[in-house]
């Protein structure tokens, strides 16, 4: 049996939303090399809407899949809706990820969630 | 699709005329060699025969030939049956930091025992100093065990200059042969060595048979209590068939060694000589000439190797890596990370085992299919991005 589900595979194949948002409101990281996986969010709000997400990954099937899902499922939601996926929402959606790559490669609802943290505090300073 | 089966460093195929010489065995031959009565005699004469194939094979004489059930089963045995049988000795082992798992864990395993080990370094391409196991060596060591190549970097080991190291000093130095014997000369009186693993699946023959050879007069404790089997030192009913197997194979790789490595050599070569030139920022991992025939190594910046290893699997190319993602463990190779390459870089990794079915055109089909695969991964890659703007930016 494939380690990876038909979904996770299909994602992986034909990642969505891959790239850089130039002049993002809000940017976030999760992960690094050392333990494999690293994925990069980009996020566009518009009146409290996510409208673009986009990201950048280095890592394994599992974490190129996830990115993708992530941004799928983030994108056109409120800032509010967005904060509510989480990672076993994401391997849900993903049809389940082997066990053993849930934690270090399941990492981009994090980095959606710092993204949009990163775009909060940018508008809370912006208004002092 | 095109299917190329490049992952010779984890399993070889087996051999039709080695399955042809085991069906006997899994049949007809079903007997226990041990009984005396008829059903007995040819499973008992197919051992002997396999026994002097692989001692043939390596030299050696056939009563020092002791089956196992694998490569990891025989390095376990070395490693902890020479400790053992002469702990009143020393306590104390030498081992490199790029053996396999099998050797590094069962010294550990001795650690909890009470013994002690110490762990010789290898330089930028994956070679021991014997100068540093000289230093490694104390009054107490009783073993010192250096694989002859390693599987993930391919690089042969100065097993002769060891030997000299250890030799009249009453240490039992023990080599890991499993990546070399049968696929390149492996003589145990010109290696100088006292005990040596082997296996079966690495050089087309099956999985669970191994061997080691333990020098005549080499005192070992056995891992399995139980019958005589195998001299007593190894209990448990023989696996016949596979052993018969493992002798087969071993009969057709030294008959065949020199042929099927000459064509290895040149698309190894090709593989070494090509793919950097067709890539940016590709390393290739271990000595460059003196590796074993069909192994061609590579560390590729900015990318994962599990996901280069799944897009090649997408074009029906199998290879392995070395990076975290890809071991059920999630460490990156410690083979590597002894190598002295930084985490990022061991992550890039992507190994390449060429066999003896493998053509030329196996080799352009890699060599056009992986540079968009690399493109197109480093296209995604934060940390290409990165390495982009700041080289771009100064």
């Amino acid at each position: 049996m494939p380690i990876y589900s038909q979904k996770v595979m299909e994602h992986f194949m034909n990642p969505r939303n891959v790239g850089e948002i130039e002049n993002a409101d809000g940017i976030g990281e999760e992960g690094n090399p050392v333990c494999g996986d690293m994925m990069t969010f980009y996020i566009k709000v518009k009146n409290g809407r996510l409208e673009d997400v986009k990201y950048k990954t280095f890592g394994c099937g599992a974490a190129i899949a996830v990115s993708s899902m992530v941004s799928e499922m983030a994108k056109g939601k409120t800032l509010k809706e967005a904060l509510k996926i989480t990672p076993k929402l994401v391997a849900d959606e993903l049809e389940g990820l082997p066990k053993n790559k849930f934690h270090c490669s399941n990492l981009g609802a994090q980095a959606l969630q710092k993204a949009i943290e990163d775009y909060q505090k940018k508008q809370a300073g912006g208004k002092v | 699709m095109k299917k190329v089966y490049l992952d010779n460093n984890s399993t070889t195929p087996l051999l039709p005329e080695v399955r042809d010489a085991m069906l006997p065995y899994l049949a007809e031959y079903f007997g226990n060699p041990s009984c005396l009565h008829e059903w007995g005699d040819a499973p008992r004469e197919a051992i002997e025969t396999a026994r002097n194939q692989v001692a043939s094979l390596i030299g050696a004489g056939p009563e020092e030939i002791i089956f196992t059930s694998s490569g990891t089963e025989s390095n376990n045995f070395a490693v902890k049956g020479l400790a053992m049988a002469q702990q009143k000795k020393g306590k104390h082992i030498v081992v490199s930091a790029i053996e396999h798992f099998s050797v590094l864990n069962s010294a550990k395993t001795l650690e909890k025992m009470g013994f002690s080990y110490t762990t010789v370094p290898v330089d930028k391409v994956g070679l021991v100093d014997p100068e540093k196991v000289r230093k490694a060596i104390r009054e107490d060591t009783t073993v010192v065990s250096i694989m002859h190549a390693n599987g993930e970097v391919g690089t042969l080991q100065p097993i002769k200059e060891i030997a000299a190291i250890t030799k009249g000093k009453g240490i039992v130095f023990h080599t890991d042969a499993v990546a070399t014997a049968g696929t390149i000369p492996v003589n145990v009186k010109e290696l100088g060595v006292d005990a040596l693993s082997l296996a079966g699946n690495m050089f087309y023959g099956p999985k669970g048979v191994g061997a080691l050879w333990l020098k005549r007069g080499t005192r070992i404790m056995p891992l399995l209590d139980g019958g005589v089997q195998e001299g007593g030192r190894r209990a448990g009913t023989e696996n016949v068939p596979g052993i018969v197997g493992l002798g087969k194979a071993a009969e057709l790789g030294k008959a065949q060694m020199t042929v099927r490595n000459e064509q290895m050599v040149k698309l190894r070569d090709r593989l070494i000589r090509e793919l950097p030139a067709r890539i940016d920022h590709v390393i290739v991992t271990g000595h460059a000439q003196n590796r074993l025939p069909g192994h061609a190594s590579f560390c590729v910046e900015f990318v994962e190797g599990e996901s280069m290893l799944m897009l090649l699997s997408s074009k029906g190319i199998a290879v392995t890596s070395g990076s975290a993602c890809t071991s059920r463990s999630l460490l990156a190779s410690h083979v590597l990370l002894a190598m002295g390459l930084p985490h990022e870089i061991a992550q890039g990794s992507l190994l390449f085992g060429l066999g003896i079915n493998n053509t030329a055109d196996d080799v352009d089909y890699v060599l056009e299919v992986l540079p968009p695969i690399v493109e197109r991964l480093r296209q995604m890659s934060p940390l290409y991005s990165k390495f982009m703007k700041q080289g771009k930016g100064g």
